[in-house]
């Protein structure tokens, strides 16, 4: 590393841009172009990338997430020195170990040192590094009693961990990842996770390509968001995960029209409709976890009605009821309404719901027996959270536990 | 847009490249490279190396019964068994090191695609495992060449001096093909038998003495490198009484001519890989 003092930052992208060109027919034999001297087929230019710019500064966590075909990986392989960019400069200041897949170079009729001398030096290690290092990666990834199976012979799980383990023991300043943690179970996952926190926190620079929004919000210190190859956002990872959310959901969020099917009523009452609100008061069909938000439905009575009950029950997609509130729940009568009279009924709360879509069904009625008119699914919104944790709802809670002197305790169900 | 003090930034980074930032990292990768392929194909199968051994060696036994038994070409040529099996070791080197090397580039695509590295490596390395061969394929010949009565002279310290030229020549190629290759799928039929016709147009088979045209023995020894490197390892290694390469050429400035086309060969052949390599990880 070089002086941490001047502040000059671990990578700088500047005005880099880059195109590919897919050719209609592709020439691919010396015949062809033997035949065709001065054919020159047509091609379409794609801009994966187009004047992205943005610093990364020593030390950093750092989010890149975007769409499919957003330009993220062609990014990566840019900072990579993979691809050459278009235009535009990369400054990297650091050793570099890219990871766009764990065990670049494993070959699997090669036994476990073999691999771990081939793994580290494409890696960027000598060879007289990457023996040095070899006892380390092997204790790291728990296969001493494996050393001498060939690659072939190791169960999926162990290649990787002999891969990751490569990756800790590389020593690098910088490192550019891939989506490598798309593999593995849960447990591993969090095994990567714990290893890219002890990376940062001994000052390494960490560039991490995914679509895991959980991770970015959780390990990132800062994100951008890539779209159709231009920086669409850049900054506070839970403001750049929220942004990709509404992008990625904006289509899906308004498929699901209001139902006419199952509405029932005398006419006496109708509601015209409903809808979502997010803590600024704008309607909204994308409501974030433990944020505040609210429903609204907005009722027209047709005729004298003396104390209505207007109500709402909660819907997941699978129809569960999760919650239901009425008026009845208010202190004191709703009163009097002329027939024309407008109301509008709101439900406001932090939303507790589990990440999926969320459909709410009012109804008003009069008394206990008589439906003025009932909605179901009027309104529906996503939901969207970085945590699941299998229930329906996710209330604020508090975990605590004690054994003798020892107490732990931590928050649940808020983000 | 540059919101950035670029100055302050260093040098930016150049993308892939035939040789990379660091000649150190470049040769250390290729030489990684090769060990670990030498390795798997010495104790990849049971009889490991043997079996690149045998290969020669067979090539050389059904050439050696038809030419001196039925052809009756070399029967009465001194020390033809050793010419013959040296020169057909020398080919298969250069054989062995451009024809692989149209593909090795292709093949490699799972490093060339997912990591940054000198570009150059993947001929460089199949260049090397082709030396190792070669090496060891010289010791069985040594032993061949001791046992059919040639005897060790000073002059054999020359020898290995004629791997240079020979390696140069075919490393020129193993660059030129293997970055075509990524373009043009067409370029392995078509090397196969432009190797197939030169082994033909080198004296292996047949001694030089045999072209019945003291013209033609001239211009083979000028225009191919690989008989010019032969008729001198004829002279060198085995036979003392045998022509040299200058001889055969007509004087020593007459070996500029095969220099050239090897220095040349090189030249073109890093020339073309060299403007190929920053983007043969989209080409392919």
């Amino acid at each position: 590393m070089t002086d941490p003092a001047t502040g000059t930052p671990a990578i700088a992208v500047d005005g880099v841009s880059k195109t590919f060109r897919i050719p209609h027919e592709r020439v691919n034999t010396l015949k062809e172009r033997a035949l065709h001297p001065f054919r020159r087929s047509g091609y379409d230019r794609f801009d994966a990338l187009s004047e992205v710019s943005f610093a990364i500064e020593r030390g950093e966590f750092f989010g890149v997430v975007g769409r499919n075909g957003s330009g993220k990986s062609t990014l990566l392989k840019c900072m990579a020195g993979i691809y050459r960019a278009d235009s535009g400069a990369i400054y990297v200041n650091g050793r570099v170990s890219t990871f766009i897949e764990l065990g670049v170079g494993f070959n699997p009729e090669l036994a476990a040192r073999d691999n771990v001398l081939l793994n580290g030096v494409m890696l960027g290690l000598s060879p007289r590094e990457a023996r040095e290092r070899y006892d380390r990666v092997i204790d790291f990834a728990e296969l001493n009693q494996f050393e001498e199976l060939k690659l072939k012979n190791y169960s999926s799980g162990m290649q990787v961990r002999l891969a990751f383990s490569v990756m800790v023991q590389v020593d690098a300043d910088i490192l550019l990842i891939d989506e490598v943690l798309a593999v593995g179970d849960v447990g591993f996952q969090q095994k990567c996770f714990d290893i890219f926190n002890k990376l940062r926190d001994e000052g390494k620079t960490i560039l991490f390509v995914t679509h895991d929004m959980a991770a970015v919000r959780r390990f990132c210190h800062r994100a951008v968001l890539l779209e159709r190859g231009k920086v669409v956002r850049i900054g506070e990872p839970t403001e750049v995960a929220d942004t990709y959310v509404d992008l990625s959901f904006h289509r899906g969020a308004e498929d699901a029209a209001p139902r006419e099917a199952g509405r029932i009523g005398d006419g006496s009452a109708e509601i015209l409709e409903g809808w979502w609100e997010d803590e600024h008061g704008e309607r909204q069909t994308i409501l974030h976890q433990s944020r505040p938000c609210s429903f609204h439905a907005r009722v027209r009575f047709a005729r004298e009605v003396t104390n209505p009950a207007i109500a709402t029950v909660f819907e997941n997609e699978q129809h569960q009821p999760l919650m239901a509130t009425s008026t009845e729940w208010t202190d004191g009568s709703t009163g009097r309404f002329e027939a024309g009279d407008e109301a509008v009924f709101s439900v406001h709360m932090d939303m507790a719901f589990a990440p999926g879509r969320v459909y709410a069904s009012p109804w008003v009625a009069h008394g206990q027996q008589r439906v003025m008119d009932r909605r179901p699914q009027i309104a529906s919104a996503v939901v969207v959270g970085a945590h699941v944790s299998g229930g329906l709802v996710d209330l604020p809670h508090d975990v605590r536990l004690e054994s003798g002197d020892r107490v732990l305790q931590g928050q649940g169900g808020r983000s | 847009m540059s919101t950035l003090d670029t100055a302050a930034l260093g040098r930016p980074i150049k993308g892939p490249s035939a040789l990379g930032t660091d000649l150190r990292r470049l040769a250390q990768l290729s030489v990684t490279l090769a060990v670990m392929e030498f390795k798997l194909r010495f104790f990849g199968s049971v009889l490991g190396y043997l079996w690149q051994l045998m290969r020669p060696l067979l090539l050389f036994g059904v050439l050696y019964l038809v030419f001196t038994k039925f052809v009756r070409l070399g029967s009465d040529v001194q020390y033809y068994p050793a010419i013959l099996l040296t020169s057909i070791v020398l080919f298969t080197f250069f054989s062995d090191a451009t024809s692989r090397s149209v593909t090795a580039v292709a093949d490699r695509e799972n490093l060339v695609r997912k990591i940054e590295f000198p570009r150059l490596v993947v001929p460089l390395a199949v260049l090397l495992i082709a030396y190792f061969n070669l090496i060891l394929n010289l010791l069985a010949v040594l032993v061949f060449v001791l046992i059919t009565g040639v005897d060790p002279r000073p002059e054999w310290l020359a020898f290995p001096l004629l791997l240079i030229p020979l390696g140069l020549f075919a490393g020129g190629l193993a660059m030129l093909l293997s970055a075509l290759f990524v373009r043009f799928r067409d370029v392995q039929p078509i090397w196969e038998v432009v190797l197939q016709a030169a082994f033909y147009a080198t004296p292996i088979l047949y001694p030089l003495e045999k072209l019945p045209d003291p013209d033609l023995q001239k211009a083979v020894v000028l225009l191919n490198p690989l008989a010019t490197i032969i008729v001198q390892m004829r002279h060198t290694l085995i036979d003392n009484s045998a022509p040299t390469a200058w001889d055969a050429a007509g004087g020593m400035s007459h070996l500029l001519i095969p220099a050239a086309i090897v220095l040349g060969v090189l030249v073109l052949g890093f020339w073309v890989f060299n403007r190929e390599a920053p983007r043969i990880a989209e080409e392919l």
